[in-house]
């Protein structure tokens, strides 16, 4: 049977790994590699580099990191952050990624996602969608990286992950920004507008506090894996201890 | 020298760095006289299979691949190139093993990409499985697969039962990433590595 994915997320600003509250606040959590390689050690089943400046202030990811990763580490990664061309995917994909993600950039030119595809497949290219929830509307935000830019996009949360599976992406983390860095538990609701919409695997960010939140995630929805940064970083929740209470749950991973 | 087979995927280092990791030397290239003369050879792959096979066509590595007497690995759509026929644009494969690769279909448990950790399952003795736990869980990203044959090595399931590990004489093949599949993916290229060649 197919695992439940445990993946953590390292946020990237400047070469080292933060952690924001609500995308605000960034407090430096270490050096890349050696948070790479302790949760690969760990077990985790997937890490997520994600540039958290790159997209606001239109540079692309640093890409020396991405290769030393690629060397180092024998589980998957997906890179995020302010890839805008063809060339900037092939880069970090030629460098040793698995996966690209893309945000607004195909917020601001949907057809990128469709060109990402067709050049490098599907299953190379994830969709990030940063959602906010407002009195039970679902809508998309925009250039969350830097919050004097961040800016709520006309588009709907649902109809949005719709079309960018239709245009070809092959994953979908949907971060919940309600719920993001503060600890309170997924957002089941959301999630499951989203999961039910779209036949591509869909990844939970936002919320993870506790090890009962990712009980809760996979009880109440069909969600394929769950994305947590800073309770991975401090140490609050460790990978082992997460994984044998899961499978103490009767929910299947990876041990 | 271990030959890995440029079959323009975009992520193919991660192959090569798997092998740096076990301390093997390997070259990536589409030079005929260089896959030939390897001891060993890696046919990675991602993406489409339509496109996989006309670059291969385009280098010209079909006869190349199809008669080479060293040990071939075959990497999740490198696999399934081995076999006979994929429905994904009703491609032609290279045609080791006779049997056609189908698409998964989506339902509301099981999302297509199947991506993500699954279990394999033994189906006979192969030197790939030596110190690999039955049931142990390796990376798949594919949604293409191929059938139970009589050469399936290992099996797993995603609704579909299908096509894990498949061998047979000097070719094999891995439908999930061994470069990415933790200290199991790593024993599975280390048994490669050590097959006679």
């Amino acid at each position: 049977m197919l695992t439940k994915r445990i993946i953590a997320c390292l946020d990237v600003k400047d070469g080292r790994v933060v952690k924001g509250i609500q995308f605000r606040n960034h407090v430096d959590m270490g050096d890349i590699l050696t948070l790479s390689q302790r949760y690969a050690d760990e077990g985790v089943d997937e890490l997520v580099f994600y540039d958290i400046t790159a997209s606001s202030d239109g540079r692309v990811v640093d890409k020396s990191w991405v290769n030393q990763i690629a060397r180092r580490i024998n589980v998957p990664f997906c890179v995020a952050g302010g890839i805008r061309s063809i060339e900037d995917a092939k880069a970090i994909l030629n460098d040793g990624a698995d996966k690209i993600s893309v945000n607004s950039p195909a917020l601001e030119r949907p057809e990128f996602i469709s060109e990402l595809a067709s050049v490098f497949g599907t299953q190379c290219v994830v969709a990030g969608i940063d959602s906010w929830r407002e009195n039970n509307k679902m809508q998309v935000y925009q250039y969350t990286g830097d919050e004097t830019k961040t800016i709520k996009s006309k588009r709907n949360t649902v109809a949005w992950a719709q079309e960018v599976t239709r245009l070809g992406a092959g994953e979908i983390v949907l971060n919940c920004m309600n719920n993001d860095g503060v600890r309170q538990g997924y957002d089941i609701e959301q999630l499951l507008s989203v999961r039910k919409a779209v036949t591509v695997p869909v990844i939970a960010s936002g919320g993870a506090g506790d090890y009962t939140h990712f009980v809760d995630l996979f009880r109440q929805t069909d969600i394929d894996g769950a994305l947590a940064a800073s309770v991975f970083h401090s140490g609050k929740i460790s990978i082992p201890n997460l994984k044998a209470y899961l499978q103490a749950k009767s929910i299947e991973v990876r041990v | 020298m271990i030959a890995i087979i440029d079959s323009g995927g975009a992520n193919i280092a991660s192959v090569k760095f798997a092998l740096e990791r076990l301390g093997a030397d390997s070259v990536l290239t589409d030079d005929i006289d260089i896959i030939r003369s390897a001891k060993k050879v890696l046919l990675p792959g991602v993406g489409a299979a339509p496109v996989a096979m006309q670059r291969l066509h385009n280098a010209g590595l079909v006869d190349c691949i199809q008669n080479l007497e060293q040990p071939v690995l075959g990497i999740c759509l490198g696999m399934q190139l081995l076999f006979s026929c994929s429905a994904e644009g009703n491609t032609p494969l290279l045609g080791h093993f006779d049997a056609s690769c189908n698409a998964f279909k989506p339902t509301k448990q099981r999302s297509v990409p199947h991506m993500g950790w699954n279990r394999l399952d033994f189906c006979h003795e192969h030197p790939l499985l030596n110190g690999v736990d039955n049931g142990a869980h390796v990376y798949f990203v594919h949604s293409y697969f191929a059938p139970l044959i009589p050469e399936t090595v290992a099996a797993c399931q995603y609704g579909n039962n299908f096509t894990a590990i498949v061998g047979d004489k000097n070719f094999m093949g891995c439908q999930f990433h061994p470069e990415r599949s933790g200290p199991v993916g790593a024993r599975i290229l280390q048994n490669f590595l050590e097959i006679p060649s």
